[in-house]
C-alpha cells in the first residue's frame, strides 16, 4: 500500500457519500438499521427486569445484560456494517467501476470501515436512549471505559468483517452467509452475557485470543465491581492490533486472487 | 460547449517530438488454468485516434480491456499507457483514464447526479457541478440526472454510463459496445458526442464492439481478435480491400469463420 497522499481523504469521503446517499435516500434502510437493535435491548431490557426481581446479583448489577446486548451489537453492527457496505457494491455490480478509478485498496479497505461507523452510530443510538427511556440504564454510564469498549469492539468487528469481505471477493456471493455465521460463531466464545471463566478450559484458551472476551469481562467489571480494568482493555487493544493486521492481510490476499482469476469485473447477482 | 483541454492531452512535447503511443501493449498473456484467454499479444494505439478491439464472444476483447484498467492482473507482458509504465504508475494513470462496459453497473438506487457527484469526488474534479452539467447537455441527460438509476432505461443507463466515463474528462477512454443498448437515433448521436470529444479534448479511445458500422464510422484502426490473439490489424478501409470485401462486417465473418487471409498482426 502507498503512503496517504492529498487524495486519499476525498476519495475515502466519495466512497462514504455514496453510502450515506444509499442509507439516507431510502427511510426502510434507516429504519432497518435502527430496527434490530431496539427490538434487542427490550427484549433483554424486560429478561434483565425479571432477573432483577428474582435474583440479588441482578439486583446488584444493573444494567449488565442491558449493557452487555448493547455492547455485542457494536461488534456485531461493526462487522456487519462493513461487510453489508462491501456487498452493496458487488449486488450492484459497482465494484469493477470503483476499483479502476484512483481509489487505492488501502483507502477502500479504510472507507468501508467509515460506513461501518456510521452505520453502527445510525443504529445504535436510538436503542441507548430507548435504553434510558425504558429501563432506566444508561450506557453512558460506563463512561470513558465506552469509549473504549465501543472503539475495541468495532475494531474486532471490522477485522472479521474484512474477512468476510475477501471471502466474497475470491469465492463470489456464495460465501455471503459467512458474514453472519462467523460472528454468531463466535458470541458464545467471548463471554457476551456470562463470564469466560465458566467456559470449559480447553474453551478458555480460544477465548482468550478474542478481544471481545476482554471487553465484556471489563464491562462487568464496571458495572459489578465499579473497576475499570485497564489491563483488559490493554489486552485488547494488543489483540486487536494482530486482528486487524490478519484481517487487511486477507483482504488484500483474497483481492489478489481476485484479480488474478478476472473476477473484479464478473462479481455480481 | 468546448470541453476544457488539459495541456497533457496534447499530442506533441514542448520540442515538437511525437510522444509515445497512448497504449503500448508487448507480449501480453493471461492464462487461466490451460485457457489462454489473452495469448501474446502486441499492440499500439497512437495518441488521439480511434482503435477498435473486434472479434467474436470469448475472443479476449473484455480480458484485453479489464488488463488495460488494472483489474485483471496479467499472466506475463508489459503495458505503457501515456508514455508510464501501468504496473508501476496504475493509480496515477487511472486519473487520467476511464472506461465503460456492460460488465459493470453504477448503483440503481442511486440518481443519475449521486452517481456522478461519487464519481466526480474520486477522480478529484474541482468543478462537479460545470462538468455534470456539461455532461448532462451533451448525453440528454438533464431531465433525469435526480432521477434513480433503476427507473431508467437500458439506454438511458448507457448514456448515465458513458457520463461516468467522462466525468473526469479522461485522455484515454475504453469502451466495451458502447452504444449496445441505444437505438439507433440515439447511438448516432452519442458517437457524434464521442467524435467531438476526442477532436475537442484530443483524447484516445480504444473500443470493442460488435458494431462494424459503428467502427467504420468511428476507428483509425482496428485489431482483429480471435482465441486470445491479434490476428489481423489494419485501417477499416484497408482492412475491406485486403479481404476484398463490401464491408468491415464481411471482413469480420471471413475472419471468425476462416481466419485472417494474411496476418498483419505484430
Amino acid at each position: 500500500m502507498r503512503a496517504i497522499d492529498r487524495g486519499t481523504p476525498r476519495r475515502i469521503g466519495a466512497v462514504v457519500l455514496r453510502h450515506w446517499y444509499l442509507i439516507a435516500g431510502s427511510w426502510p434502510r434507516f429504519l432497518d438499521l435502527c430496527y434490530w437493535p431496539i427490538v434487542q435491548m427490550i427484549l433483554w431490557g424486560f429478561i434483565q427486569t425479571f432477573l432483577t426481581m428474582r435474583s440479588n446479583f441482578f439486583a446488584q448489577a444493573g444494567g449488565i445484560l442491558l449493557g452487555a446486548v448493547m455492547l455485542w451489537d457494536v461488534l456485531f453492527r461493526g462487522q456487519i456494517g462493513l461487510a453489508i457496505s462491501f456487498f452493496e457494491e458487488v449486488y450492484s455490480r459497482n465494484l469493477g467501476h470503483l476499483l479502476a478509478t484512483p481509489l487505492r485498496i488501502g483507502e477502500y479497505m479504510a472507507s468501508l470501515m467509515f460506513v461501518s461507523l456510521m452505520r453502527t452510530a445510525v443504529g445504535l443510538f436510538p436503542a441507548t436512549l430507548l435504553a434510558i427511556w425504558f429501563f432506566g440504564f444508561s450506557l453512558y454510564s460506563l463512561g470513558l471505559s465506552l469509549a473504549a469498549f465501543f472503539f475495541s469492539l468495532i475494531v474486532f468487528g471490522w477485522s472479521i468483517g474484512l474477512f468476510v469481505a475477501g471471502l466474497v471477493l475470491r469465492y463470489g456471493l456464495g460465501a455471503e452467509s459467512f458474514a453472519w455465521a462467523f460472528i454468531f460463531a463466535l458470541a458464545p466464545l467471548c463471554g457476551v452475557y456470562y463470564p469466560t471463566t465458566i467456559l470449559p478450559p480447553w474453551v478458555q484458551a480460544f477465548s482468550a485470543l478474542l478481544p471481545a472476551s476482554y471487553i465484556f469481562d471489563g464491562m462487568r467489571a464496571v458495572l459489578i465491581d465499579h473497576m475499570v480494568r485497564v489491563d483488559y482493555l490493554l489486552m485488547a487493544a494488543g489483540l486487536n492490533v494482530v486482528w486487524l493486521a490478519a484481517g487487511v492481510a486477507a483482504f488484500l490476499i483474497f483481492h489478489n486472487q481476485a484479480r488474478d482469476r478476472g473476477m473484479l469485473l464478473q462479481l455480481g447477482e | 460547449m468546448d470541453v476544457p483541454v488539459s495541456p497533457l492531452t496534447d499530442n506533441r512535447t514542448d520540442d515538437g517530438m511525437s510522444e509515445e503511443p497512448a497504449i503500448a501493449v508487448d507480449g501480453l498473456v493471461k492464462r487461466y488454468g490451460k485457457v489462454h484467454a489473452v495469448d501474446g499479444i502486441s499492440f499500439t494505439v497512437p495518441r488521439g485516434s480511434f482503435t477498435a478491439l473486434l472479434g467474436g464472444n470469448g475472443a479476449g476483447k473484455t480480458t484485453t480491456i479489464a488488463i488495460l484498467l488494472g483489474l485483471i492482473r496479467p499472466t506475463a507482458g508489459r503495458i505503457r499507457i501515456l508514455g508510464e509504465d501501468f504496473r508501476t504508475h496504475a493509480k496515477s494513470l487511472l486519473a487520467r483514464m476511464n472506461f465503460q462496459s456492460p460488465y459493470a453497473d453504477l448503483p440503481r438506487r442511486l440518481t443519475v447526479r449521486q452517481n456522478l457527484t461519487v464519481y466526480a469526488r474520486l477522480y478529484g474534479i474541482v468543478d462537479t457541478r460545470g462538468q455534470i452539467a456539461y455532461l448532462a447537455r451533451e448525453l440528454d441527460l438533464e431531465g433525469l440526472l435526480d432521477r434513480p438509476l433503476g427507473e431508467l432505461s437500458a439506454g438511458q443507463r448507457t448514456r448515465a454510463g458513458l457520463a461516468k466515463a467522462f466525468i473526469n474528462r479522461p485522455e484515454l477512454v475504453l469502451l466495451d459496445e458502447p452504444t449496445a443498448s441505444l437505438d439507433p437515433d440515439t447511438a448516432d448521436w452519442v458517437r457524434g458526442f464521442l467524435s467531438r470529444y476526442a477532436r475537442q479534448a484530443r483524447a484516445t479511445f480504444f473500443i470493442a464492439s460488435h458494431n462494424m458500422l459503428e467502427v467504420e464510422r468511428l476507428c483509425d484502426q482496428v485489431l482483429m481478435m480471435k482465441g486470445g490473439q491479434i490476428v489481423d490489424s489494419g485501417a477499416p478501409r484497408e482492412l475491406i480491400e485486403r479481404y476484398g470485401r463490401q464491408s468491415l462486417e464481411d471482413v469480420f465473418l471471413e475472419v471468425a469463420r476462416h481466419g485472417a487471409r494474411q496476418s498483419a498482426a505484430s
